[in-house]
């Protein structure tokens, strides 16, 4: 497979990966979260620096992967008292937060980031197909987590908080894990974005990113396991098959979202199924 | 079963409950009454673990439960209805009360991931459906289901975690004359297969059919408390209760 093809489908994995994170916490949970790339930034930094340290990949990975959970997990404590927009903007300033910091610290790199990143111990395309793996196990989790009565209870809280804590559900608990696994999945799939790129600077992981993260959930089929990962396979091939999308990235991506909240808010997994239900 | 300690609340300078105390036993059904603004609902919400009490206690089953949260109090077996309907939006009817009847599962998050059966808390959920009239709608979306069906879905919901005590806020309101004397029957034959039960409820002719024990809160404190006849005959029940019900009607 040339080069080209195990970059797009090593960043297809990674998005997905990312995409269902945030899924779990937004589409499950109903937890709006608009700072998804700082938990997939601290994972790139959290297992850069490891590797740069000596530490050897999977346990750089595990690094990346717990530091972005215990940040999730902090951030989820924070926002416990806060719900939609004031969440909206709580996690906003997370992501804010994480740049402020990885831009101004010395021992972060500041602007220059982290290089000179170890390789993985496997090839590009080992490197894809660890990726692609690993986007399918989280596929895998995500469909038992939705068929399971962790997926149920998540529905009762997402719906309505005060009903679900009458009949025993602990919300706050229940929160606190789907960001825990959202944000843990971000920090897995940042460590394998640093072992990729070998180079990890503060602009890849900003709001566009956490912006364009939401989009691939929004799009797909907020909710959705199969609708998400569609949106963000979508999404990643867009701007390679329309080369002028790139340049207006964000411009699409909002034109899209406006378009998906208008016509269809249930992303591409609404509208496949209200095809399936007009041919029954 | 519930001690009441003198407690009372106040939102923002206005004192809604002031020293209330009462004792429910096991097996009693109470009715909880007064007119609009007595504090009924704010007792109930304090009973239920959602409102705090500023001063006062509440002990349930020999443990004090003033502090603890709504989901501990449940999980101790305390089911709450509440006044105005909250169904989980994007549930269906039947799926509305499964959570509820899979409680047993879903004490932790990470017990919840290793149980994925629903059979048992779909059977469980369906013959409380069927109980209360509505096992026709299971399978509809709850929130297209007018006001009645809800209602009864939430004494259904309440019913599914098997508690010990159910507190009921207006169960009755929005449910046509028979669909009200339907339900306050239900109350009563839960009641007499051994669930203790308070019940706020402004249907007076349904409450004082039913309870056992009446009680009657007025201006945030307890008037008067006894056998339905008796309270009702009493003058200042009357005239704080009646007296505004007919100033308001006039």
């Amino acid at each position: 497979m040339n080069a080209y093809l195990v970059s797009i489908a090593t960043f297809a994995s990674l998005n997905v990966i990312l995409a269902l994170g945030l899924n779990l916490i937004s589409g499950f949970c109903g937890q709006i979260s608009l700072g998804h790339a700082a938990f997939y930034g601290i994972g790139a930094y959290g297992a850069a620096m490891a590797a740069v340290a000596g530490v050897p990949f999977p346990l750089a990975l595990l690094i990346g992967t717990l530091a972005a959970a215990l940040a999730g997990v902090i951030t989820g404590i924070a926002s416990l008292r806060v719900r939609e927009d004031f969440l909206a903007i709580v996690t906003m300033g997370v992501g804010f937060l994480f740049l402020g910091i990885v831009r101004k610290a010395p021992w972060f790199g500041a602007e220059m980031g982290i290089s000179k990143i170890p390789a993985a111990p496997f090839d590009k395309t080992g490197l894809a197909a660890f990726a692609m793996f690993s986007a399918v196990a989280l596929i895998a989790l995500s469909l038992h987590v939705r068929r399971s009565w962790m997926g149920e209870s998540f529905r009762a809280v997402a719906d309505d908080e005060d009903a679900a804590r009458t009949i025993g559900i602990d919300v706050a608990y229940y929160k606190l894990v789907a960001f825990l696994i959202g944000t843990a999945a971000a920090g897995f799939a940042g460590g394998l974005y640093a072992y990729l790129t070998q180079l990890v600077v503060p602009d890849a992981f900003g709001f566009v990113q956490s912006v364009t993260i939401l989009a691939m959930v929004v799009i797909g089929g907020i909710g959705s396991t199969w609708g998400v990962v569609a949106g963000a396979i979508v999404l990643t091939l867009m701007p390679e098959l329309f080369r002028f999308i790139n340049d207006y990235k964000l411009l699409v991506y909002g034109a899209l979202l406006l378009a998906v909240m208008r016509f269809s808010p249930a992303g591409m997994a609404g509208l496949v199924q209200r095809m399936f239900a007009r041919r029954v | 079963m519930l001690q009441v300690r003198d407690i009372a609340i106040a939102f923002g300078g206005v004192q809604a409950v002031r020293g209330v105390s009462f004792e429910v036993g096991t097996g009693e059904l109470v009715g909880l009454i007064g007119p609009n603004g007595a504090g009924k609902t704010t007792v109930l919400r304090m009973l239920a673990g959602v409102l705090r009490p500023d001063r006062g206690g509440i002990s349930f089953d020999g443990r004090d439960i003033t502090r603890a949260a709504i989901h501990r109090r449940a999980r101790a077996g305390i089911g709450l209805t509440h006044q105005i309907v909250r169904p989980f939006r994007s549930m269906t009817l039947v799926e509305n009360v499964m959570i509820a009847a899979a409680s047993g599962s879903t004490a932790s998050p990470w017990q919840a991931l290793f149980h994925v059966q629903r059979k048992a808390a779909r059977d469980k959920a369906m013959g409380l459906l069927d109980r209360l009239g509505i096992a026709e709608a299971a399978d509809r979306p709850a929130h297209v289901l007018p006001l009645g069906f809800l209602k009864r879905m939430q004494v259904a919901r309440a019913l599914a975690f098997d508690p010990k005590l159910l507190l009921l806020d207006e169960p009755l309101a929005g449910l046509s004359y028979t669909e009200a004397a339907r339900l306050a029957d239900l109350i009563v034959a839960l009641n007499r297969e051994g669930r203790t039960i308070v019940l706020v409820e402004h249907n007076i002719g349904e409450v004082t059919r039913v309870v056992g024990r009446l009680l009657v809160l007025d201006n945030g404190a307890v008037l008067a408390g006894g056998a339905p006849r008796e309270v009702m005959a009493r003058d200042d029940v009357r005239a704080a209760y009646l007296g505004k019900m007919s100033r308001q009607n006039e």
